[in-house]
């Protein structure tokens, strides 16, 4: 329903083409159906091209960014796991390994600080507690004789699970430390606790071996969200931390977040076992997107180039489609125009010299009579209205020769036209037609301006109908202009082909609606007497003889006839 | 002038009436055929100085009744009475003997002075 209402819309808003003739809205429309269309069919694949790439790019580089993250992010953990499970296992088996004996002597117990020193990094002191929680022996840089512990969670723990490790704290020298104690219980009975505090320098060590960018930062948490080492952004060993971690879980993760401060950021953490802290790491994302933001940039760039290239060369090459299709439109309008002219004249043609050949007679009859009555009368004695009757019997005459010159006009046009040609030169033909007009130019003032090209080429042609052709364009130009007016006359050599003559008016002009209809038959403007045949003939001559003719015309300004004439036409144009 | 005789050929009765009317009027003697063979037998019967001859006639045509008209070897001058867009029949008609040839609507002074020109040819 809706795909069927949005097609609608289309064909009637967008694609609708006026059918009609040859006006500019036809195409407008059809160079913006076309431009439409050719942006359409290449943007759109385009734009997908662009989009895919684009998700496509961005997907692979996260994944090349998160995995190495995930991976160092894990490995990290692992060594800090592998460390931690080290100093317990070494707890674990001084504990099993002596006799409470021993262990409680000092001498042996200082032996056993001192190979644990030697042997592994960050064991600051050693102490054996009972299983009531008092300090029995103790190896180290302090002495607390006759503690207490057992009221401590610690305590409680390492007797139910065995073994603990606590969450960082100062120490008397305000170093952080972590404590680790073990539980044994021997084969008679008795049981022991050791518990040995380790400095945490070998965490920040551990960390610094991830080899981080300084924008970048690596930290531990414990499950209360406070701060194990130190970190870079979001606050000092035993702080809160001011990154929301998500806390309790298994594995390792990397989401994107904002910090605080608004940094974008990827963040790993990855949750240790055993105790319970998680490893995070933080890189910004700008660190990471760097190459991103070059890639983004660059598609972008290429992008809109090419839809900028794209839409200049579907404008231009549109323009030049539209200019070929208008051309062929005007040419097909043209031929069909001219077919449709010269059968108009030629049925005319027939129309007229039947009419002309039946009416000839009747005219003639009239004409004697009339000539016969005007005899009479002249010879006729003297009455009364004599003279009114001459003067009657004179129009009659007159009208009749107005009459037949019609008729033999109209026989004319409609004669098949014989053209002989003869070698001539076309300044003589006007000049000789000009002297047929100088009287009434000496009479009206017109300022004939002849502006012939000297050695204009001589061209084959029939001098009659040329005559004929001048003598009715000049005589259209003598009835256009007013008295004193101007006529320029001038011949051109156009090319190797044919000559051009210019004649140009300074007289009324024509509106464009006469101008398309100057050469119908029987198309006036000359009210009363002119026939219309003059300008049809004119045509058909210069038609027949392989030539063309044109005009240019403003109202009021004037009009300009150009007629070109071939200078070898070819003798086979008769019909 | 007083003593000429001219027969008018032309099938539109009225126009060759009135051609002969004025032509009387003048003191020439005129008469009028509609057809060919009504004008060959006239011409037989009592030849004429000069034929006006239309070319356009219905049945025997204006060229036929020329060419009967040389056959009868009287040395009788044809003026041809011709339409506007007859040329090349006018033409064929001159070839085959005629005198002159005048365009329909005629000019009746061109026609007296193209009778007296045959005449004075004679």
């Amino acid at each position: 329903m809706k795909t069927k209402k949005i097609r609608e819309f289309v064909t009637k808003y967008i694609l609708r083409i006026p059918e009609e003739g040859t006006s500019p809205e036809r195409y407008k429309a059809l160079r913006r159906n076309i431009i439409i269309l050719m942006i359409l069919v290449t943007v759109i694949p385009l734009s997908l091209m662009a989009t895919i790439n684009y998700y496509q790019y961005q997907k692979n580089l996260r994944d090349e960014i998160i995995t190495p993250l995930n991976v160092l992010t894990n490995k990290t953990k692992r060594s800090f796991e592998l460390f931690l499970e080290e100093r317990l296992s070494t707890v674990r088996f001084i504990t099993s390994a002596y006799s409470f004996a021993e262990l409680s002597d000092e001498k042996v117990m200082n032996r056993i600080l001192g190979v644990l020193k030697k042997e592994f990094e960050g064991f600051v002191d050693i102490a054996l507690l009972d299983s009531d929680g008092n300090l029995v022996n103790y190896a180290g840089p302090y002495s607390f004789p006759g503690k207490n512990y057992s009221q401590q969670t610690w305590f409680q723990e390492v007797l139910i699970k065995g073994a603990h490790i606590s969450d960082v704290f100062l120490g008397y020298r305000k170093f952080p430390h972590i404590a680790i104690a073990a539980y044994h219980l021997s084969g008679d009975g008795q049981s022991w606790i050791l518990r040995s505090t380790i400095d945490t320098k070998k965490f920040d060590a551990l960390l610094a071996m991830m080899e981080l960018e300084p924008e970048c930062d690596a930290f531990l948490i414990n499950s209360q969200g406070i701060l194990q080492t130190n970190s870079r952004f979001y606050g000092k060993i035993l702080e809160s931390c001011s990154l929301p971690v998500p806390l309790g879980g298994h594995g390792t993760y990397v989401s994107e977040t904002e910090d605080r401060e608004g940094r974008e950021i990827f963040v790993a953490y990855s949750y240790f076992f055993e105790p319970d802290f998680t490893l995070v790491v933080a890189k910004p994302s700008s660190l990471i997107l760097k190459t991103w933001f070059t890639f983004r940039t660059e598609i972008f760039f290429i992008y809109t180039a090419s839809v900028l290239l794209i839409i200049l060369l579907v404008y231009k090459l549109t323009d030049v489609q539209v200019s070929h299709i208008k051309e062929a439109d005007e040419k097909r309008e043209l031929a069909f125009r001219e077919l449709e002219h010269s059968q108009k004249l030629s049925s005319i043609g027939r129309l007229a010299a039947g009419v002309a050949h039946e009416i000839n007679n009747p005219l003639a009859i009239i004409s004697q009579k009339a000539g016969f009555m005007m005899d009479l009368i002249k010879s006729g004695s003297e009455f009364k209205e004599k003279p009114k009757f001459i003067e009657l019997t004179d129009s009659i005459l007159k009208s009749t020769d107005r009459c037949s010159t019609i008729t033999h006009r109209l026989l004319g046009f409609a004669r098949r036209m014989e053209i002989e040609y003869e070698d001539l030169d076309l300044n003589d033909v006007l000049q000789e037609v000009i002297s047929f007009l100088e009287k009434e130019a000496l009479h009206r003032n017109i300022k004939i301006e002849l502006k012939l090209h000297e050695n204009l080429a001589r061209i084959s042609s029939d001098r009659g109908q040329l005559q004929q052709v001048f003598l009715n364009i000049l005589s259209n130009a003598f009835a256009a202009v007013e008295d004193n007016g101007n006529i320029l006359i001038q011949t051109k050599d156009e090319n190797d082909e044919k000559v051009g003559v210019y004649i140009k008016d300074d007289g009324c002009g024509m509106s464009e609606k006469d101008l398309e209809n100057i050469f119908e038959p029987f198309f006036t403007t000359k009210k009363g007497y002119g026939t219309g045949l003059g300008l049809p003939i004119t045509y058909g001559i210069i038609k027949k003889m392989g030539g063309s003719i044109k005009v240019e015309s403003q109202l009021g300004k004037g009009s300009t006839f150009i007629i070109f004439l071939l200078k070898h036409p070819k003798k086979i144009l008769e019909v | 002038m007083n003593d000429i005789h001219v027969l008018i050929v032309d099938d539109e009765e009225e126009l060759a009436a009135v051609i002969a009317d004025r032509l009387e009027f003048r003191g020439i003697k005129a008469q009028t055929a509609s057809d060919g063979e009504t004008a060959l037998k006239m011409i037989e019967s009592d030849p004429p100085d000069i034929v006006l001859l239309d070319l356009m006639l219905p049945g025997m045509s204006g060229l036929d009744i020329l060419k009967k008209i040389n056959a009868l070897d009287l040395n009788i001058p044809v003026i041809l009475l011709t339409g506007y867009g007859s040329k090349e029949m006018t033409l064929e008609g001159m070839n085959l003997g005629a005198f002159d040839y005048i365009m329909k609507p005629c000019d009746f002074d061109g026609l007296i002075s193209k009778i007296q020109e045959a005449l004075e040819s004679e």
